[in-house]
C-alpha cells in the first residue's frame, strides 16, 4: 500500500492519468513549445537591443494604431453587441433566426475574404464608401476604415458573451425594479448593467484581444501606410518575416510585447470569469 | 460484521468531513447514516463505496480490507442522490448497464432485466427515457439498476430527497419492504429524522465529521447519548439554566437540558387523574396555544422558564392566561459534549407509563 | 395605460431597427458585396477563375490542413475536456487558460513561432533534419504543407475543446461515477454514458473548428510562400488581388466566393446542430 499507489486510486473515474499527458503533451508541442521559441529568440537580444527595436517610431505607431483602433471598436461592440444580444433574446420579430445564425459570420468567414470585401465595398467607389463620402469621411486606407474592420471581426465576441447570460436573466428582475417605481433608463443602469457587466468585460476583452492580433481582415482596408499611421502591428511582424528583408530579431522583439498584451487581456478575462463566479456564488 | 469503517479520516482541505470514524453493520441490517448537512454522511457512504479514498483508516468489507479496490470492483450497489440515471438510456437499458458490463448473456439479462421490472413494479415502462418517469418512477429504476448485478451491499444516497413530500412516505415503506424482500444489507444518508426513524433497523447519527451515536431508532430516541444527539433527535428545546423545579433539585446551578414536549405534562388543578400528583407539580401560565393539526402546543411560563408540551384535542379546552400544573417527567441534563437522562425525583414509585 | 403599451412597442421597433440596420450593413452586405463582385464579369470567368490550377492545388492544401486539423482539435479537445471537467487537481485553472492562448494572440506569432522553431534558424532544425536522415525522407515544417497543417493547427487547437467544456461541466459526473461503480471501464463510460451528451455540442465544436481551418490567414501566410504549392485559398485569394488588375480582382472574389459558400454552410449546419441540440434539452 505504498502512497504512490494510494494516489493513483483516489480518482474513480478513468482517464487522468492518459487525459492530463495528452493535454499537456499536445498544447505543449503546438503552442507552448513554439511560443517558448519566440520568447528564447528574444532573451538572446540583449536589453538595449530589444529597447532599440521596440522603440522605433513606426514600431510604437503602429502599436498606437493596433491599440487605439482594437479598443474603439470593442467599445463599439460593446454598444452595438449589448443592442443585439437584447433585441434576439428578449423580442420576437421576423428574421430574427437569420440574424442569430448570421452573427457567427465573422466567425466563419476567412479573414482575408472579408478583408478584400470590405476594403472594396469602402473605397471611393464601393458603395458604403461612397456613401459616407457624403459626409467627408474617407473610410478606406484610413483608420476608419481599419476600425470598421474591427468591429466586423469582434462583434459576435460580445454577442455569444452576452446571449447567454440575458437568457437567464428572468423577465422579474426587471419587473421587480419596476415594481419599485425605477424608471427604465433607472432600471437599466442600476440593475441590468452590473448583472451584464461581467460578461461584457468577457466580451470586450476578447473583442479587444483578436482586434489588436488582427491581420488578414486589416491589411487590405488599411493600406499599410507607415506615413498615414495605418500600419498595424501584425503588418509589422509580417513585413519582418518576408523575403527580401527577412529581420527575425525585430519580429521576435515586437512579437513578445503583443505577447504580453495578450496574456495580460487574457488575465483580464479570466479575473472577471473568477470574480463574477465569486459573486454569484455567495 | 459484514462491513466495517476503522479509524477513517477524511478532510477536504480545511473542511474534516469523517474525523476517526468507526462503526460495522452486521449483514441483513438496514442502517440509516443521519446528520445536518455538511456533517460528512454522504463523504463516509462515498467512502465506503470507493468514491472517495479516505486519508488514513480502513474500509473493511466481509473481513477484507478494501482500501486499493476500486469502486466498480467491491461489489457495491449505489444509488445515487438524484438518481444518476443515465438521461439516454430507455429503463431497461439503465437496468441491464451493470450485467453489460459484466459480459452477462443476452438472454441472462433480458431474464433478470425483467425479473427487476416486475420486482420494482415498472412493468410495461421499460422502453421509456428517465426524463419520462416520475420522481417515485425513477426512484424505482435507480433501485433496480443499482441491485441489478446482486450487490452484496446496497448504498442510497439521500434516496427520498428529489420526491414531492407526498410521494415520499408511501415510498418509504416501499423501499423498506424492498430491501426486506431482496435481504441486501443496506445503508442510507438522510438528514430527516423521520425518514431514518420509520425506515431504518439501526441508526447511526454523525455530526461535524463525527460519529455521535449508533443504535436503534428507539435507543437513539431514548438514551441519547450526546448533548448532540438529544437535541437533534425529536423536537427539543434547549434550557439554559435548569434548576428550581420540583423533583430536580440535584441537577447542578446552571446546567444546560433539554426538554422534549412528551417529557412536559399540563393539567388543570381540578384534574382527578392527575391529583395524587400535584404536589409535584409546578404552577405555570398558558402564554401560547399554536394548533398542529391533531393536536395542540402549548407554551407555558414556569418559574420564568418556557416550556413546550402538547396536548390532546380529546381533552378539555384551554386559554391563553389560563393557570396549570406543570410536572416534568424527565430531562436530559448535558454534561459537557455529554448527555444524561435526570428524572423526576419525586415521582419515584408512580408507575409513569400508566398515566 | 394604453398609451404607455403603445410606446413600448415603438421603443422595441426602434430597437430592432437600429440593430436590424446594423446586422445589414455589417454583415449582409460585406456577403452580397462578394457574391456580386465574383459575378460581375460573366460566369465564364467565375468558372475559369475557379477551376485555374493555382485555385485547384490551394484547395487540395486548404482541404488537407483543415482535415488534419479538426481531427487534432477534435482529439485534443475531448482529452482536455474530460481532464478539466471530471477531475479536480492543481493547476486546473491555469492549464484551462493555456489552452485558450490561441484565440487570444495574433495568427502572425503563431506562425513566427513556427518559423523560429522549426526555421532555417529554428533550434529544432536539427532534430527535423536528425528525423529525415533516419527516414530518408525530406520533411520541412516550415514553407510546406506540413507547415501549413502545423500553423492551422496552432490556431484551431481549443476550439473543439472550448465548446465540450462547458457542456460537460453541466453535465456533471454523477452518471459517470453510477457507470464506474458498476464496473464500466475507461472506454465503455465515455462511449455509452458521456458521449450522448456531448454530440451535439462535439458536432458545433467541430463546425466551428473547420470553419476556422478553411479561413485562417495571418498564420499560414507567414508559413507558406510557394504559390501553387503550399498556398491555401485565402492566400490565393491573396495574390489574386495585390495582383492588382480588374481581372485579377475579380477572379479573387471569384474564388472567395467558394470560402463563402463554404461559410454559410458551416453557419447553417451550425444553426441546425444548435437547434437540434437545443431540442433534446
Amino acid at each position: 500500500m505504498s502512497t504512490k499507489r494510494r494516489k493513483r486510486r483516489k480518482r474513480v473515474l478513468p482517464g487522468y492519468g492518459l487525459t492530463l499527458g495528452i493535454t499537456v503533451a499536445m498544447l505543449s508541442m503546438f503552442i507552448l513549445i513554439p511560443l517558448a521559441s519566440v520568447l528564447v529568440y528574444s532573451f538572446g537580444m540583449s536589453w538595449a537591443e530589444f529597447w532599440e527595436l521596440i522603440t522605433r517610431p513606426n514600431v510604437v505607431q503602429a502599436f498606437a494604431t493596433s491599440i487605439g483602433c482594437a479598443f474603439v471598436a470593442a467599445l463599439v461592440n460593446c454598444i452595438f453587441g449589448l443592442l443585439l444580444a437584447w433585441v434576439l433574446v428578449r423580442y420576437e420579430f421576423p428574421g430574427k433566426r437569420l440574424m442569430d445564425g448570421m452573427i457567427e459570420l465573422p466567425f466563419a468567414l476567412p479573414t482575408a475574404v472579408a478583408g478584400i470585401t470590405l476594403s472594396r465595398m469602402y473605397s471611393d467607389q464601393g458603395v458604403l464608401g461612397r456613401f459616407l463620402e457624403n459626409f467627408g469621411i474617407q473610410a478606406s486606407y484610413t483608420r476608419v476604415g481599419l476600425t470598421i474592420a474591427l468591429v466586423f471581426v469582434g462583434i459576435p465576441f460580445v454577442v455569444r458573451a452576452l446571449q447567454p447570460v440575458l437568457t437567464k436573466l428572468p423577465d422579474t428582475f426587471e419587473e421587480a425594479s419596476t415594481m419599485l417605481g425605477a424608471g427604465r433608463f433607472y432600471t437599466f443602469r442600476r440593475v441590468l448593467l452590473p448583472e451584464l457587466m461581467p460578461a461584457l468585460l468577457t466580451g470586450f476583452g476578447l473583442a479587444l484581444a483578436r482586434g489588436i492580433g488582427e491581420y488578414g481582415s486589416v491589411i487590405y482596408i488599411s493600406g499599410n501606410s507607415e506615413k498615414e499611421g495605418t500600419q498595424v502591428v501584425s503588418y509589422l511582424i509580417m513585413q519582418k518575416l518576408n523575403s527580401g528583408s527577412v529581420d527575425y530579431e525585430g519580429a521576435a522583439a515586437i512579437a513578445l510585447v503583443l505577447l504580453l498584451l495578450s496574456f495580460l487581456l487574457l488575465l483580464f478575462v479570466n479575473l472577471v470569469q473568477i470574480a463574477a463566479g465569486k459573486r454569484t456564488q455567495q | 460484521m459484514y462491513i466495517e469503517m476503522k479509524h477513517v479520516n477524511k478532510n477536504f482541505g480545511d473542511y474534516e468531513a469523517a474525523k476517526d470514524v468507526n462503526f460495522g453493520v452486521e449483514q441483513g441490517k438496514l442502517v440509516a447514516l443521519l446528520g445536518p448537512s455538511g456533517s460528512g454522511k454522504t463523504t463516509i457512504l462515498r467512502m465506503i463505496a470507493g468514491l472517495e479514498q479516505q486519508d488514513s483508516g480502513d474500509v473493511v468489507i466481509e473481513g477484507n480490507v478494501v482500501n486499493d479496490v476500486p469502486a466498480g470492483e467491491r461489489g457495491i450497489g449505489f444509488v445515487f442522490q438524484n438518481y444518476a440515471l443515465f438521461r439516454y438510456m430507455t429503463v431497461y437499458e439503465n437496468i441491464a448497464f451493470g450485467l453489460r458490463v459484466q459480459k452477462k448473456g443476452k438472454k441472462e439479462i433480458h431474464k433478470r432485466v425483467m425479473e427487476l421490472v416486475s420486482l420494482v413494479g415498472l412493468e410495461g415502462l421499460e422502453k421509456r427515457y428517465p426524463d419520462q418517469l416520475s420522481g417515485g418512477q425513477r426512484q424505482r429504476v435507480a433501485f433496480a439498476r443499482a441491485i441489478a448485478p446482486n450487490p452484496q451491499l446496497l448504498l442510497l444516497d439521500e434516496p427520498f430527497a428529489a420526491i414531492d413530500a407526498k410521494v415520499r412516505k408511501e415510498l418509504r415503506s416501499w423501499l423498506k419492504q424492498m430491501i426486506a424482500k431482496v435481504g441486501i444489507t443496506s445503508i442510507f444518508v438522510t438528514h430527516d429524522q423521520e425518514e431514518a426513524v420509520e425506515v431504518a433497523d439501526e441508526i447511526i447519527i454523525v455530526n461535524e465529521g463525527k460519529l455521535e451515536q449508533m443504535g436503534t431508532p428507539i435507543e437513539i430516541y431514548k438514551k441519547p447519548k450526546t448533548s448532540f444527539v438529544a437535541q437533534f433527535i425529536g423536537t427539543s428545546s434547549v434550557i439554559e439554566d435548569f434548576c428550581g423545579f420540583k423533583g430536580f433539585e440535584k441537577v447542578p446551578r446552571g446546567s444546560q437540558a433539554i426538554l422534549r414536549p412528551e417529557f412536559v405534562e399540563a393539567f388543570k388543578s381540578d384534574n382527578e387523574k392527575f391529583k395524587s400528583l400535584i404536589p409535584a407539580a409546578e404552577e405555570g401560565v398558558i402564554q401560547k396555544i399554536s394548533f398542529r393539526g391533531s393536536y395542540l402546543e402549548l407554551t407555558l411560563l414556569v418559574n420564568g422558564i418556557q416550556l413546550t408540551t402538547n396536548r390532546s384535542l380529546e381533552r378539555r379546552p384551554v386559554e391563553v392566561g389560563e393557570n396549570m400544573c406543570v410536572l416534568v417527567y424527565r430531562a436530559y441534563i448535558l454534561e459537557e459534549d455529554d448527555a444524561h437522562i435526570y428524572k423526576n425525583q419525586q415521582l419515584k414509585g408512580v408507575d409513569i407509563e400508566s398515566l | 395605460m394604453k398609451k404607455q403599451k403603445e410606446r413600448k412597442t415603438i421603443q422595441q421597433w426602434l430597437l430592432i431597427g437600429i440593430s436590424m440596420l446594423f446586422f445589414v450593413v455589417m454583415l449582409v452586405f460585406p456577403l452580397i458585396e462578394v457574391l456580386y463582385r465574383s459575378l460581375k464579369e460573366g460566369f465564364e470567368i467565375y468558372i475559369n477563375a475557379i477551376t485555374a490550377q493555382n485555385t485547384l492545388s490551394a484547395l487540395r492544401v486548404t482541404l488537407i490542413a483543415a482535415v488534419v486539423a479538426v481531427a487534432v482539435s477534435t482529439f485534443f479537445g475531448l482529452c482536455a475536456s474530460w481532464l478539466l471537467t471530471k477531475f479536480e487537481f492543481r493547476g486546473k485553472q491555469a492549464l484551462s487558460t493555456l489552452i485558450d492562448i490561441p484565440f487570444s494572440i495574433s495568427p502572425v506569432i503563431a506562425g513566427l513561432a513556427y518559423i523560429m522553431t522549426f526555421g532555417r534558424m529554428g533550434w529544432a532544425l536539427p532534430f527535423v533534419e536528425w528525423v529525415n536522415d533516419l527516414f530518408g525522407t525530406d520533411i520541412s515544417l516550415v514553407f510546406s504543407v506540413p507547415g501549413v497543417v502545423l500553423a492551422t493547427i496552432f490556431v484551431t487547437l481549443p476550439f473543439v475543446s472550448r465548446e465540450l467544456i462547458p457542456v460537460m461541466q453541466a453535465q456533471g459526473t454523477a452518471e459517470e461515477e453510477a457507470a464506474a461503480m458498476m464496473g464500466a471501464k475507461g472506454f465503455t463510460i465515455f462511449r455509452r454514458v458521456t458521449f450522448p451528451h456531448i454530440r451535439w455540442g462535439l458536432l458545433y465544436g467541430i463546425i466551428l473548428c473547420a470553419a476556422r481551418a478553411f479561413g485562417e490567414f495571418g498564420a499560414v501566410y507567414a508559413v507558406s510562400k510557394a504559390r501553387g504549392k503550399t498556398f491555401t485559398l485565402p492566400l490565393e485569394i491573396d495574390a489574386l488581388y495585390m495582383a492588382g488588375s480588374a481581372d485579377s480582382i475579380t477572379q479573387a472574389f471569384a474564388v472567395s466566393s467558394l470560402l463563402v459558400l463554404l461559410a454559410v454552410v458551416l453557419l447553417i449546419l451550425k444553426q441546425l446542430v444548435e437547434y437540434r441540440g437545443k431540442r433534446e434539452q
